[in-house]
């Protein structure tokens, strides 16, 4: 496709100009919010020259450290539930031909892409504070359970597109060899699937660590997360610390996509 | 009848494989919606909530209000310019993304296929990324004291800062920027399938440049537009972090006005219609979007 | 009937999905495939040789008739507990095994100590001359060498009936050949009965004790490649083994009159009326003149050994003659000649 010719049809006037114009337009914002996470002065906008001193603020804040062990815990809870669940609905929404209510399968899964975020919030709210009234139970339980929730998708896409690449003959194989539907599973099913396994639990991963919106209507008293602490900062005079809590959430989100992309190819 | 056995315990299987996912996205994701709808027709709690009497006054209350003093019924000029801004400032961020987002896509697409993952990882961290971070990032850039006053004015070219933030067009700029990637990587994946002899074919044709465009290309990404364009359009409309950071407590959109509804002492029936009543709108869009997509198919 | 008999299949018939989009794969087949013989169902693409294998395997159940294995009733045993294994056409090798742990994997599954799984093992590498690759993961290997992976993994367990389903489609020619006296190798050496599935005919003719030929879902002719070739059952038969003249004609006494009015001598048995004579091309001689069928060279082919010529009769029909190009004369395009056919090497099939 890509060809060397005299006149190169794949190039149209413009198009490249814009297209660096894009990439250099969505990259300016987020160098500047990491280049000022290391500012040695106190505001976001004056450079007063290098220093790590915002991130040891940042480390040292009570309320930083309480969101970042809340976030982590809820996501990891998050990614855990949420790649189990969608792992079996894979197997039985894709290895086995078309049955019926297959589609009403695929819609409840993928609702979280579609419903806007804030109308799952508001339900949420509205759902869970009755539940916290008739049980008393205020706990991390509710973000787990939401979070959990709109993960599934994230979590399965990946899953289900390794199975669909996934020729059933390996299974038939093993059956042909006398392994039991468990031993199937055990041997050749699960191992072949793993990288799927371990893509979609990091997508659900970075999809709950990010969360804002659901997490801001269902969370209690005192749970903040660090998003929603972020949130309640922006309305406060701004310091770099900000910065350097996104630096470092946009690096572990980086870290993350390395190596879901690594993971996902070495299946060629 | 051995046949009709093996195909509905296939089904079974399939059910009983899913239901634990089925059970988590019903309980805490779909079902909720429901309640929602339930509450949009109850009467509004004394102090915050609904009491359990069927009442229209929520959907009422979407367009209309009524005078305290003399009942007489007028629309709710506040609600419809929220309306109006939250549908202008998504088809504008529609725009504005494709039009960025034609020749991105378009790019990444014809690199060479070595450097094409690179390009397209480059899109895909910003996708990944916080959406809140990038609001934020955004935020530092367009404030009076941030990057681009402080540029402009040390060029010259103006000498007070242009107040951005707070305004539509922050709320409009910052929705482009984070929703950029969700117009780009569909329209990559209808590029990407493109073939590209046909563009040959149409300058074989003495078709212009702009004519092969137009033309040729378009027409057969169209599929790709139309996801772009959906998936863009519809987050936008129901933005809450975006709005809420750079349009300040004024410019509201949808998403906070719905918000706003769940505070202590506020209607709850009318946030819970106003919910609902989004949903239904990007139902539709969604269903129009499918039925155009698979009527699009056969063609390709 | 002294043969003890390994799969019996008894009028197996099969119909995918239902409803207006139902195949019927398989009509009404009953084969009986004896103990340690090389059989070979030899058929055009889908004619159901695969749905015969997958339902011998179990990974299909027929949708009437039943699957006999040692006259045991297997017809609804799932494939994990039948004593079958199968060489898929695609290998199917577990690319997250090495070659070692693919081949052993059966009798691991079917709960063998470690210890002579490893020796099993062993021995069937050394049997498929792949040795040096155990500790390989199949796709470091060539197409060849994972063909023998495959043969090797479905041995090892010593099943009771292996069943290949084309196993050499993928290799280039020469590999093919190759694998072909290995094969048969093999068979000798272990004893195992083999059901090979193939479409092509001269793979089925050199390897087979017996070859079953079917079509559209229906098993037309089961024999010896010789029976076969020489005494096909039906023009279809006659057809797809080999290349074979077709001459439409009637029944006069001991002969049979041709289109063109000629009579040719043939060996009857019992036919009358209108019938098909089936005669091999190698079979057709041509003289410069004389008695038999007066015809005029159409085309020549030379094929090196061999020479095609494309004779036309007095009727209009054409006819192929093979002969060796040392042997004859050469003819022209043009030139007239005279057919002439042994009787022997005539077939009289029912019109
Ligand atoms: N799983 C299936 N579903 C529907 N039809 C099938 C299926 N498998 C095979 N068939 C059909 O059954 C017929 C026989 O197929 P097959 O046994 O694969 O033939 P062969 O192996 O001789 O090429 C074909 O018409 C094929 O399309
Ligand atoms: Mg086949």
């Amino acid at each position: 496709m890509n060809k060397k010719r005299a006149f190169d049809v794949t190039t149209l006037p413009g198009f490249t100009f814009i297209a660096i114009l894009s990439f250099v337009l969505l990259y300016a914002p987020i160098a500047t919010l990491v280049i000022y996470s290391f500012n040695g002065g106190n505001s976001v906008n004056q450079w007063g020259g290098f220093s790590l001193q915002w991130y040891v603020v940042a480390f040292n804040n009570q309320a930083v450290q309480d969101a970042t062990v809340r976030s982590l815990i809820i996501a990891l809870w998050a990614s855990v539930i949420s790649t189990t669940v969608a792992m079996m609905a894979a197997l039985g929404t894709t290895r086995r031909g078309r049955f019926k209510g297959q589609t009403a399968i695929y819609m409840i899964i993928n609702q979280p892409l579609m419903v806007p975020e804030i109308v799952t919030a508001v339900a949420l709210l509205i759902f869970f504070s009755s539940v916290k009234i008739a049980t008393g139970y205020t706990g991390l339980g509710y973000l787990i359970l939401a979070h959990s929730a709109f993960c599934v998708p994230f979590a399965y896409l990946p899953i289900k597109a390794r199975l669909e690449g996934m020729d059933t003959s390996m299974e038939t194989a093993a059956a042909d060899l006398y392994a039991t539907p468990w031993q199937t599973f055990r041997y050749v099913t699960l191992p072949l699937l793993l990288p799927g396994v371990i893509a979609g639990a990091m997508l659900a991963f970075i999809i709950s660590l990010d969360n804002v919106i659901i997490t801001e209507f269902v969370k209690s008293a005192g749970q903040d997360t660090l998003p929603t602490y972020m949130l309640g900062q922006l309305r406060r005079a701004l310091t770099p610390e900000v910065n350097a809590i996104s630096t470092a959430l946009l690096a572990l989100t980086v870290l993350i996509l390395i190596a879901f992309v690594f993971l996902t190819k070495k299946r060629e | 009848m051995k046949g009709n056995g093996a195909q509905r315990s296939k089904g079974a299987n399939g059910w009983l494989l899913s239901a634990p996912a089925l059970v988590l996205l019903v309980f805490a994701a779909s079902g909720p919606l429901l309640i929602v709808a339930v509450y949009s027709v109850l009467e509004k709690g004394d102090y915050s909530g609904v009491r359990w009497i069927l009442s229209g006054d929520g959907w009422f209350r979407v367009l209309f209000e009524r005078d305290i003093f003399d009942q007489t019924v007028s629309f709710a000029d506040a609600n419809l310019s929220i309306f109006w801004r939250s549908v202008k400032l998504s088809i504008a961020t529609t725009l504005i993304t494709f039009a960025f987002g034609l020749p991105t896509a378009w790019f990444i697409a014809t690199r060479p296929a070595k450097s094409r993952a690179f390009w397209l990882f480059l899109i895909t961290i910003p996708f990944w990324t916080n959406l809140l971070i990038r609001t934020f990032a955004i935020m530092e850039v367009i404030r009076n004291e941030g990057i681009l006053n402080t540029a402009l004015i040390n060029a010259g070219l103006i000498s007070e800062p242009i107040q951005i933030l707070y305004t539509d067009t922050a709320v409009l700029i910052g929705m482009a920027y984070v929703y950029l990637p969700l117009m780009v990587l569909p329209l990559y994946a209808a590029i990407d399938r493109f073939d590209f002899r046909l563009i040959e074919a149409g300058y074989d044709l003495y078709a212009s440049r702009l004519q092969v465009l137009r033309g040729v290309i378009l027409p057969i990404i169209k599929p790709g537009i139309i996801a772009g364009s959906i998936l863009v359009f519809i987050p936008s409309l129901g933005a809450y972090v975006t709005p809420r950071v750079l349009g300040g407590g004024k410019n509201m959109m949808i998403g906070n006005f719905i918000e706003l509804q769940f505070g202590q002492g506020q209607n709850w029936p009318l946030g819970a219609a106003l919910s609902t009543l989004l949903l239904l709108v990007v139902l539709v869009s969604l269903l129009v979007y499918t039925r155009v997509s698979s009527r699009d198919t056969p063609h390709e | 009937m002294n043969t003890p008999i390994a799969v019996d299949a008894r009028n197996i018939g099969k119909i995918y999905a239902t409803g207006k989009d139902a195949v019927t794969a398989l009509g009404d087949v009953s084969i009986s495939i004896e103990k340690g013989e090389f059989f070979t169902l030899l058929g055009p693409s889908g004619c159901g040789k695969t749905t015969l294998l997958r339902c011998i395997a179990g990974f299909e159940t027929p949708t009437s008739g039943s699957i006999h294995l040692s006259g045991r009733d297997i017809t609804y045993i799932p494939p994990n507990q039948r004593p079958v294994n199968t060489v898929f056409q695609s290998y199917a090798l577990f690319p997250h095994l090495s070659v070692a742990q693919n081949v052993g994997f059966g009798l691991k599954m079917l709960g063998k100590p470690a210890g002579d799984v490893a020796k099993a093992v062993a021995r069937v590498l050394a049997l498929v001359k792949l040795e040096d690759f155990a500790d390989r993961l199949p796709q470091q290997l060539s197409g060849g060498q994972q063909q023998r992976v495959a043969l090797a993994r479905a041995l090892a367990p010593e099943p009771e009936v292996l069943l290949l389903d084309e196993p050499l489609s993928a290799l280039d020619l020469k590999l093919r050949k190759e694998m072909q006296s290995e094969l048969k190798r093999l068979q000798t050496e272990t004893g195992i009965t083999f059901v090979f599935v193939t479409h092509d005919q001269e793979e089925a003719l050199t390897m087979s004790n017996r070859i079953g030929v079917m079509s559209q879902g229906e098993l037309l002719q089961v024999g010896t490649p010789h029976d076969i070739y020489e005494h096909p059952v039906n023009r279809f038969v006659a057809d797809f083994i080999g290349e074979t003249n077709f001459l439409e004609g009637v029944v006069e006494g001991h002969q049979v009159r041709i289109g063109t009015g000629d009579a040719l001598d043939v060996v009857l048995d019992g036919q009358v009326g209108a019938v098909t004579l089936a005669i091999r091309p190698e079979q057709v001689s041509l003289t410069t003149a004389g008695a038999g069928i007066a015809a005029q060279i159409a085309e020549t082919t030379y094929l090196g050994t061999d020479t095609h010529y494309d004779l036309k009769l007095g009727d209009g029909s054409h006819i192929i003659a093979r002969v060796q190009s040392k042997s004859a004369g050469t003819f022209n395009v043009g030139d007239t000649v005279s057919i002439a056919i042994d009787a022997k090497a005539v077939q009289v099939l029912k019109s």
